[in-house]
């Protein structure tokens, strides 16, 4: 208890950094601006429930939504193989899986850019075998593309270090018990594997969900998704209490999927946030 | 005889170029409790995962009634384990762990409701089905992964020191239970422990190992009583172990001093270890014993006392329930019956 002032900075930055933002976005979201000041208002929040606006949320989500199905398509089996004992060159592999997050995330986006062009290298090989060029670029598949490559990692970790936990004479018990490979995955390995398939919903879902430099790079200029909205909100319209009240449909919209997720996760330790 | 249920024929292990078996012979009867012992490293859970097909011997075969069973995956054994650190699945309730193999076996509701209820019955854990297997003690946990294991109602069960992680008390209990299982079952048990008495307690058959050979197979009574090479008997209990030499038939030297034995067949003047029990060294207070020496030091250990004693050639370690004080002269003797003459060991 007496090391307790030894918390106090943290809690200063948090308080400076991460509270009276919150605030902010708060009272923004709930107020416009008049002549004399700020006045209450729904209105922002009214402006958000037009059709068009609902149209760029349910689409972010939808992108979000099967960006995560195809990282987890991807990334289980990798973070299976990865865990397994048989693998030697374990190390190296999780090398190349950690890699590509060294780099820049912007700078690893216009990569994509120059691939997918209409001039670029995929077309190109494509042009060779007389293949007229296909449009890759700024289309939902793109987004998709570019979210999953962004966020797999941060699906196949939090798996692979739930499935390198598991302790093999579990599995063992389990071929003792009469279970072929698949029945020991089905009934053990993948029941045990949850709590890092739930933390890796939630790591990859919540960054895609808010992405705008995805969808701006590789959806194109006229590509909306709810970032895109937010962030044209501050940067060029200029209307920072409509920004916020989207924030703030979005932090709930979060919120209710990071709740119904943990109350599917009753194996992590503490901490939740319901 | 007995039928035999499993037999080893020349198995041998090398993992990594380090040989942990080393030519394993073995047969065990129906019904049986054959106890593996050793220390750790000696290759006594490898030999039990091999029987459970958890590794492959890198020479030799495992039969099961007589049938070839070697390249069989665990799964297709009519063997089940009880592991050392219990592995019980932490994601389903007492009565799903237990009920898990027979869910395989696709058995109908109520049976297996009826086979838990029994197996639960059977370890002393009656109305635990719906608890979470984290929320038991360790000694409830091991019974669990025993029930487990049994309720598929196995030929052989497999324990690989199942009771080393409980504490004393509970660990003394267990061996009385399981042997009661064994038993009431009849099931053919195969025990791995580097605990001696446990062994000597609960096995009808010993098979002491060492670097991968086989050094003994005997019944407790054998193994203790007649051990066939100082390692067994310094294992087996405490021993003296004294360098002599065999003058002729029943009649050893050392200490410096000539001993009537029970043991024929060595050569004239062989060297040999002569091992003596803590147990079997007589103590007089005065000089009428063969050896004299000094009382070095004295310990209390609740049924007896255990004294060294410093002869001019040898400390001995003596048990006895009387107590000689600390740096008292004393004598002893030990009976021609209660000297045991082995081979010298090679290495």
């Amino acid at each position: 208890m007496k090391r307790r002032f030894l918390a106090y900075p943290y809690l200063l930055w948090m308080l400076i950094f991460i509270v009276v933002p919150l605030l902010l976005v708060l009272f923004y979201s709930f107020t416009t601006a008049t002549e004399d000041g700020f006045a209450f208002t729904l209105d922002n929040f009214k402006t958000f429930m037009q059709p068009i606006y609902l149209k760029v949320l349910w689409r972010s989500l939808a992108l979000a939504a099967i960006s995560t199905i195809v990282c987890l398509i991807l990334g289980y089996p990798a973070a299976l193989i990865l865990s397994s004992r048989q693998m030697s060159r374990k190390s190296f592999l999780l090398f190349l899986f950690v890699l590509p997050m060294w780099m820049n995330f912007l700078l690893r986006t216009y990569a994509w850019l120059t691939l997918l062009e209409k001039n670029g290298f995929i077309n190109t090989i494509l042009s060779v075998f007389g293949i007229e060029p296909i449009q890759l670029l700024y289309n939902d598949g793109a987004v998709v593309l570019g979210m999953v490559y962004n966020f797999l990692p941060f699906m196949v970790l939090p798996i692979y270090s739930v499935l390198k936990k598991i302790d093999p004479s579990v599995i063992e018990a389990a071929e003792d018990l009469g279970a072929n490979q698949v029945t020991v995955f089905r009934k053990v390995i993948f029941p045990l594997s949850l709590p890092g398939v739930f933390s890796g919903i939630s790591m990859v879902f919540m960054p895609a969900v808010t992405t705008f430099v995805i969808s701006r790079l590789l959806g194109g200029g006229q590509y909306m998704l709810i970032g895109n909205l937010i962030e044209k909100q501050f940067t060029a319209v200029y209307d920072w209490h409509f920004g916020s009240a989207v924030s703030i449909v979005m932090m709930v919209i979060i919120l209710i999927s990071m709740g119904i997720l943990s109350k599917y996760d009753n194996d992590r330790e503490g901490g939740g946030l319901w | 005889m007995a039928e035999h249920i499993i037999e080893l024929v020349d198995i041998s292990k090398t993992f990594d170029s380090t040989e942990v078996l080393k030519t394993i012979n073995l047969y065990i009867r129906k019904n049986e409790f054959l106890t593996l012992l050793g220390p750790s490293g000696c290759g006594k859970t490898t030999t039990l995962r091999i029987i459970g097909g958890f590794e492959q011997p890198t020479t030799g075969k495992v039969l099961f009634e007589g049938k070839d069973i070697t390249s069989l995956p665990p799964y297709k054994r009519r063997v089940n384990t009880v592991f050392q650190r219990y592995a019980l699945f932490s994601h389903l309730s007492v009565e799903e762990n237990i009920a898990f193999g027979l869910k395989i076996k696709k058995l109908d509701k109520a049976t297996i409701k009826e086979k838990v209820r029994n197996a639960l019955k059977l370890v002393n854990l009656e109305g635990y089905e719906n608890r979470s297997v984290d929320s038991l003690s360790g000694g409830q946990q091991q019974r669990i992964a025993i029930a487990r294991a049994l309720v598929n109602e196995p030929d052989v069960l497999l324990l690989d020191e199942p009771l080393g992680a409980l504490d004393l008390k509970l660990r003394q209990d267990m061996q009385v239970e399981l042997k009661r299982m064994q038993k009431q079952l009849g099931i053919t048990f195969i025990y791995v422990t580097h605990d001696q008495e446990e062994a000597l307690t609960m096995s009808d058959t010993i098979v002491v190992m060492k670097d991968g050979l086989i050094q003994q197979i005997g019944t407790p009574e054998d193994i203790y009583n007649e051990p066939k090479n100082a390692f067994v008997a310094d294992f087996i209990g405490e021993s003296n172990i004294i360098p002599g030499i065999m003058k002729k038939d029943c009649l050893v030297e050392f200490c410096n001093t000539i001993f009537d034995c029970v043991d024929k067949g060595f050569g004239v003047n062989e060297p040999v270890d002569v091992v003596i029990r803590p147990e079997d060294v007589e103590i007089y207070p005065d000089d009428s014993g063969k050896l004299q020496g000094i009382v070095e030091s004295v310990t209390f250990k609740g049924v007896h006392y255990e004294m060294i004693i410093r002869t001019d050639s040898f400390a001995f370690t003596a048990h006895n329930t009387l107590m000689f004080p600390q740096n008292s002269k004393v004598s002893i003797s030990v009976a021609p019956d209660n000297i045991h003459i082995m081979k010298k060991a090679v290495n």
